[in-house]
């Protein structure tokens, strides 16, 4: 079946009937075309979800006091709740086990001036393990540390865009700015993959926040990052400890909605892993979808074919072609056009997807790619099943009678 | 060479059945040429694909050659068609993308013979129909005597024991006709047996034997005194 002879028979025919050739090649490789797009674009979408929360660490917990909705122990409802440097103390003297690293934040606003330059920027007051919550990089200089904390120095740590807007081109470390009144000086210049808007912040040490606020010890909200070693279900169950242990310490309702707000970027996290999921699998369907697809538009098209073809075949079968060389003929003939198209279509695919790159970025699409075994694999699974769809109206035309396939106009 | 006794074929037309075929007996000798008439209805295309293992028969016995044909599987009568049978079509059925060579050149494809050898044997009977500087010609690029040329070559290249020959001039006009039938008996004097079914009485006149088709009955079996195609030509 697979001599030399019958290869150049198929080739002749193929290049003789260049309509019926290209049709099916198309069809094909357009299928297997899409469905490599389609999946890239999928890689992509999740791709943009690892990037958007990958930017922040993932074992960081953010407390967030509330307004209380109901009255506890002897507290009206409807009181404001405070954390301050107690709040943090106890919470590291308690948890310490489960702590890899704490730090509180106080989020300003205000203007930032240097020389003729200014803008309005949001500063956060932090301690020095902020840095690591929020994956901060840094260009130039250095974060802040102990020593700034403990000295209440009047230090800052400006963004990339920060130092572009006000500096320019000059160098800024070392330099003084204003910030809402108070001379600080600018010790290190960082960048953040979060995005433009996390590079348009100024942190400074929280003490000195705290010292230029007439010298109280209110903190705005606490960062705690858990060891990563607790892993989802630990952390969960620290989580729980951790709300018990604050709303009794200040007076909040067990069951109050309000009072006291944990972020868990964990459990986003596993959330929007979720999600991510979900959309791979929507992606997935549709792609699966293509390639039904593309089996029926070549299953359409050999039934054509063989339509088209009866006469002939019966003329070959008067001439002495038996049933067998027939369905061989038709089968050959098909495998090698999908074959051939198939992989010219996922070949362009991947090319597609590989010169897109970061230029989707926009619509949420990064780096779309396939693996390419999974692009064989659909490549190959519709080369089967084109062959299949080819083998049914072959054998139906293989057991018409030549007399019938002769009269066929 | 060939043998059919008492050979019976109905065709059913919905619930009505059609006996085209009631009992048919004849033999041919080796080296005949043998007419086939009949008015439209008689049963001669009938009988011609029988014989040709197109169609099968109801009921008799048909040896070809010494071979009976019966219970043929569609394996086996496409290799005894390959061996024993030459067609020649009214309508030439000639392979349209294929020049006129490679569709001389098909049967033997079918017998497995390289395709050296297989071009080489199809030039030569190219060449005894006439045709050599055309066998680069797509059918399309012919005249219908032409082709009906090229079908002839096709069906010579596979150096069958029998050409059945259904209406090889129906399509044609009487002085291409006229050509066709002084091929068709120059191959009978080399000693092929041939089969031709037609209705013109002066295409049957040029054969050596006329059997006459009625009802699906055999009404007369003669031997004529052939009339040579070449005085027309």
């Amino acid at each position: 079946m697979f001599s030399r002879d019958n290869w150049k028979e198929i080739f002749e025919t193929i290049q003789k009937n260049k309509l019926r050739t290209f049709l099916s090649g198309f069809t094909v490789a357009l299928g297997i075309l899409i469905f490599v797009v389609l999946f890239g674009f999928g890689n992509g979408l999740i791709n943009t979800f690892d990037d958007f929360f990958g930017d922040d660490a993932t074992n960081v917990f953010y407390l967030f006091p509330g307004r209380t909705s109901m009255p506890y122990k002897g507290y009206k409802s409807n009181r404001q709740i405070e954390f301050d440097n107690g709040d943090l103390a106890d919470i590291n003297k308690n948890f310490a086990p489960f702590l890899e690293y704490s730090t509180p934040r106080i989020f300003r606003s205000g203007l930032v001036k240097y020389k003729e330059e200014s803008n309005n920027y949001s500063t956060r007051a932090v301690g020095p393990d902020y840095q690591y919550a929020e994956k901060t990089i840094m260009m130039k200089g250095r974060y802040l540390n102990k020593e700034d904390i403990k000295n209440k120095t009047k230090y800052a740590v400006i963004g990339r865009l920060v130092e572009k807007d006000l500096f320019g081109t000059n160098t800024s470390i070392g330099e003084y700015v204003d910030i809402s009144g108070s001379a600080f000086k600018v010790i290190g210049v960082f960048q953040d993959d979060g995005g433009d808007n996390e590079e348009r912040n100024i942190y400074i040490p929280y003490t000195t926040r705290q010292l230029i606020e007439k010298n109280n010890d209110k903190l705005d909200q606490i960062v705690l990052a858990f060891k990563p070693e607790l892993g989802y279900a630990g952390a969960m169950a620290f989580e729980k400890s951790l709300n018990t242990f604050l709303r009794e310490k200040k007076y909040i309702n067990p069951k109050d909605q309000n009072g006291l707000f944990i972020r868990n970027v964990a459990d986003q996290l596993k959330q929007n892993q979720q999600f991510a999921r979900v959309l791979q699998l929507i992606v997935a369907f549709v792609a699966f979808g293509t390639i039904i697809a593309g089996i029926i538009g070549i299953s359409n098209i050999m039934v054509f074919v063989v339509k088209e073809r009866t006469k002939e075949l019966g003329i070959r079968k008067a001439l002495g072609a038996t049933p067998r060389s027939v369905i061989g003929t038709i089968l050959l003939e098909s495998i090698f056009i999908t074959t051939i198209s198939g992989f010219i279509g996922m070949l362009i695919g991947i090319g597609i997807l590989g010169s897109l790159g970061e230029k989707l970025k926009d619509y949420f699409i990064t780096n779309p790619n396939i693996n390419l075994g999974t692009a064989i694999f659909a490549t190959v699974v519709l080369i089967i099943f084109g062959a299949l769809a080819g083998y049914i109206p072959a054998r139906r035309a293989a057991r018409i009678k030549p007399i019938v396939a002769l009269r066929d106009e | 060479m060939i043998e059919i006794k008492d050979l019976h074929k109905s065709y059913r037309m919905g619930s009505n059945s059609l006996h085209v075929l009631k009992g048919i007996n004849f033999t041919a000798e080796s080296g005949e040429l043998v007419a086939i008439m009949g008015s439209s209805g008689s049963g001669k295309s009938t009988l011609l694909n029988i014989l040709g293992m197109l169609d099968e028969a109801d009921s008799g016995d048909y040896t070809l050659d010494g071979v009976p044909i019966k219970n043929l599987n569609e394996t086996k009568a496409a290799k005894y068609r390959n061996k024993f049978l030459g067609f020649i079509f009214q309508s030439f059925n000639l392979i349209n993308y294929k020049s006129a060579l490679e569709n001389v050149a098909l049967p033997l494809y079918y017998q497995r013979i390289p395709r050296k050898e297989r071009q080489e044997r199809a030039m030569k009977y190219l060449g005894q129909v006439g045709l050599k500087e055309w066998a680069h010609h797509l059918p399309s690029e012919l005249s219908g005597g032409q082709k009906q040329r090229v079908a002839i070559a096709r069906a010579m290249a596979a150096e069958p024991k029998v050409l059945l020959a259904d209406e090889p001039t129906g399509a044609l006009d009487s002085t291409t006709s006229y050509e066709v039938m002084d091929l068709i008996q120059k191959i009978n004097d080399q000693g092929n047996t041939i089969l031709v079914v037609t209705h013109e009485d002066d295409i049957a006149h040029m054969c050596k034997r006329i059997i006459h088709l009625k009802d699906g009955v055999i009404e007369k079996d003669e031997k004529v005194t052939q009339v040579r195609a070449s005085q027309y030509v």
